[in-house]
């Protein structure tokens, strides 16, 4: 080995060569390859490779989309259709996307959860959770600004009730308003400067992605008894194991996506965004995408226009002193036998909001909205806490390995160390 | 829908479903309609429901008559060209025919001179009015929206069309109608400016099909189906062969990491 070379490992010297000067190869192997993985992982464990794959697919029919995109006013609908009607599988690239969006907030929302159930937020993967919810935030804003490029009502409409918000904010609330619109209402420069915006964030979440799964590598992954790894016999190497396995879900989340693109590929959607942008016409109901809709039931929840914004941020907010909030040392909601049932009542509160979100603001949606809200802030606010110190979570098992050779299959406990037959 | 849509529609719900979050899904799509409540629309059957489920091309060219011989008055259809108008099985020489009788604007020419031509196959459907205001102008101030995207720009979609365009009415006892709007069963609100668009034997098809209000709707709403996604039977066709694929390539994969994961269980 020459100084200053790194030590390669790496047999085929076209790629050694490579590996001595810039050790990726070596990388790779290390942190896909025999990176080692707790072996008791269920299949939630998929979504964060699935969510990947999500983000990598929205990049790159995006980046196709915006060579046939026109962002203004007086085009952009129109320049939509023609990507629909005379780009080669334009419709195929647009309807991959719009779908592609649903598809991330449906992977990421079963991502969370599983941090939520598990207790993946906990020491000493605090930071690894926060730059999730940084993830999310911005999503959230990408995925707002994409709505808005086809220049449809509910997109003109949808930026006008959301922009507006800001409005609240005291003082100089309408001056941001003015500043984020490039003028005295949504029009051409919010266009343009949201597309340049909706084309940006991705990639800025391209680099906050490298450092959550930066972070991962440094703590390792959770699972789903939420103890650590004591040993080798606890782990497994990421590959064949886990590649194989996300695979198998790889697969089956494209078949939900196809049926989407293929089969119902508006069904998500709202048939008003086939109405170009109009004004002077407000729809009957503005309504945004799907999965905004549990904090849009939190904002219209407060009777008060600024208490309404300040708790539907608050909402997220919350998810970034999680783990602080939670004070309980054990993770796994299988071993806390009171908890899990607050987290699940949790989980119905927010697919009230969700279902909430999408009724007109009237009751009895308006009340049980307030509901909803009251429980999704009091889980984390006051529940959480006190469960720390008043639950008595069950007994944790010794190790991953021993309840996974107990429990694992109809063999018995020896028969799992036996060699695997010749393949 | 036919049944059996209904049962597709509802495996797909359910498959959802079971991909999370469904709830959000559902709530999601359904949400915005609640306003200005209108009759249920019922379901008509078309030919192109269902997994394989494809465009009627006599019904859809009998569609276009109506189009062209009604709607075109005062609707425009401006994302579509007259050369679209081959995928429907019309011919070549059919299409030149049919844009041969329009003029279109073009221009400049050399002297800088706008001028009137016939049209091409390669010309967007000429536009019965060359502004929203001039529309509105014509037609006591209501704008008659462009059809290019109707059946997607619609709850209820083709299902919608036909409703509506056999909706008309005298307005039921104590309903007043507003000066110049029509009762309509089926559109928000019961009053449209739109008056009755259909009437029996309105059109002569070559086809000698017999041109009941009821026809026309029916064939009108297929050819606007068309119109707004004129994709969907390439986009079903590529489906079905993803999806067999992808349910083959799932089992190969589950097989190998059952394999793989033989000596860790």
């Amino acid at each position: 080995m020459a100084i200053g070379l790194h030590d390669s490992q790496v047999k085929n010297p076209v790629l050694r060569w490579i590996d001595q000067r810039l050790p990726v190869v070596t990388m790779i192997q290390k942190e896909y390859g025999v990176f080692p993985t707790p072996r008791n992982f269920n299949y939630f464990w998929n979504f964060g490779a699935l969510a990947m794959i999500n983000l990598v697919i929205m990049i790159a029919t995006g980046i196709f989309l915006a060579m046939h995109y026109t962002p203004h006013t007086t085009m952009a609908f129109d320049s939509v259709e023609r990507i629909m009607r005379d780009v080669n599988y334009g419709w195929l690239l647009r309807y991959v996307h719009a779908n592609g969006a649903s598809m991330f907030f449906i992977v990421v929302y079963i991502h969370i959860w599983r941090g939520l159930w598990y207790g993946s937020y906990k020491a000493p993967r605090e930071l690894l959770w926060m730059l999730g919810v940084v993830i999310f935030l911005l999503m959230m804003a990408t995925a707002f600004m994409g709505y808005v490029l086809p220049w449809g009502q509910m997109s003109f409409w949808g930026a006008t009730v959301i922009t507006n918000l800001f409005s609240a904010i005291p003082l100089v609330g309408p001056d941001i308003v003015t500043w984020l619109w490039g003028g005295f209402s949504v029009d051409n420069p919010t266009l343009n400067r949201f597309y340049s915006l909706h084309y940006l964030l991705p990639f800025v979440i391209v680099g906050v992605v490298f450092l959550h799964v930066a972070a991962l590598h440094i703590t390792g992954s959770n699972n789903p008894l939420g103890i650590d790894p004591k040993g080798p016999q606890d782990t497994i190497p990421f590959h064949p194991y886990y590649t194989i396995k996300d695979s198998v879900g790889v697969v089956a989340y494209l078949i939900v996506f196809a049926i989407l693109v293929f089969f119902m590929p508006n069904y998500l959607g709202h048939p008003d965004n086939y109405i170009p942008a109009n004004p002077l016409v407000t729809p009957a109901h503005i309504v945004p995408e799907w999965y905004f809709l549990p904090y849009y039931a939190v904002l219209r929840a407060v009777p008060d226009k600024l208490g309404g914004v300040v708790l539907m941020f608050a909402s997220i907010a919350v998810l970034f002193v999680l783990p602080w909030l939670d004070t309980s040392p054990v993770r796994s909601m299988r071993f806390r036998p009171v908890a899990k049932w607050f987290l699940l009542l949790w989980l119905v509160a927010f697919a009230v909001l969700l279902y909430c979100g999408g009724k007109p603001p009237e009751e009895p949606y308006v009340s049980i909205s307030r509901a909803a809200t009251f429980y999704y802030f009091l889980y984390f606010l006051v529940i959480l806490p006190l469960l720390g110190r008043l639950e008595r979570p069950l007994s944790l098992p010794e190790s991953i390995a021993r309840p996974v050779l107990r429990g694992g299959g109809p063999l018995p406990a020896g028969a799992a160390a036996q060699p695997m037959e010749k393949a | 829908m036919s049944v059996f849509g209904n049962t597709v529609r509802a495996t797909f719900r359910a498959l959802a479903l079971g991909a999370g979050l469904l709830l959000g899904a559902s709530a999601g799509a359904a949400p915005a309609l609640a306003a200005g409540e209108a009759t249920a629309i019922p379901d008509h059957r078309f030919s192109f429901e269902g997994l394989f489920g494809t465009y009627d091309r006599a019904s859809a060219q009998r569609g276009f008559q109506v189009y062209k011989e009604v709607c075109a008055a005062c609707h425009a259809m401006k994302q579509l060209s007259y050369r679209n108008l081959r995928e429907l099985g019309l011919s070549d020489a059919e299409v030149r025919a049919i844009a041969a009788t329009v003029d279109v604007q073009d221009g400049p020419n050399d002297e800088g001179q706008m001028f009137e031509r016939a049209a091409r196959p390669s010309d967007r459907f000429r536009s019965p009015f060359p502004n929203e205001n001039a529309a509105r102008a014509a037609n006591n101030g209501a704008y008659p929206p462009d059809l290019s995207v109707i059946a997607k720009a619609r709850e209820g979609g083709a299902d919608y069309l036909y409703a509506l365009l056999t909706g008309y009415s005298d307005p039921p006892d104590g309903v007043t109608l507003m000066d110049g709007m029509n009762y309509n069963r089926y559109f928000p609100g019961h009053q449209i400016a739109m008056a009755q668009p259909l009437n029996e034997g309105q059109v002569t098809f070559h086809d000698g099909t017999n041109a009941t209000v009821e026809q026309m709707a029916h064939d009108v709403a297929t050819f606007l189906a068309w119109a707004a996604e004129p994709e969907m039977e390439e986009r079903k066709r590529m489906g079905v062969r993803l999806i067999m694929f992808l349910t083959i390539l799932g089992g190969l994969a589950y097989a190998v990491k059952r394999r793989i994961w033989q000596d860790v269980h």
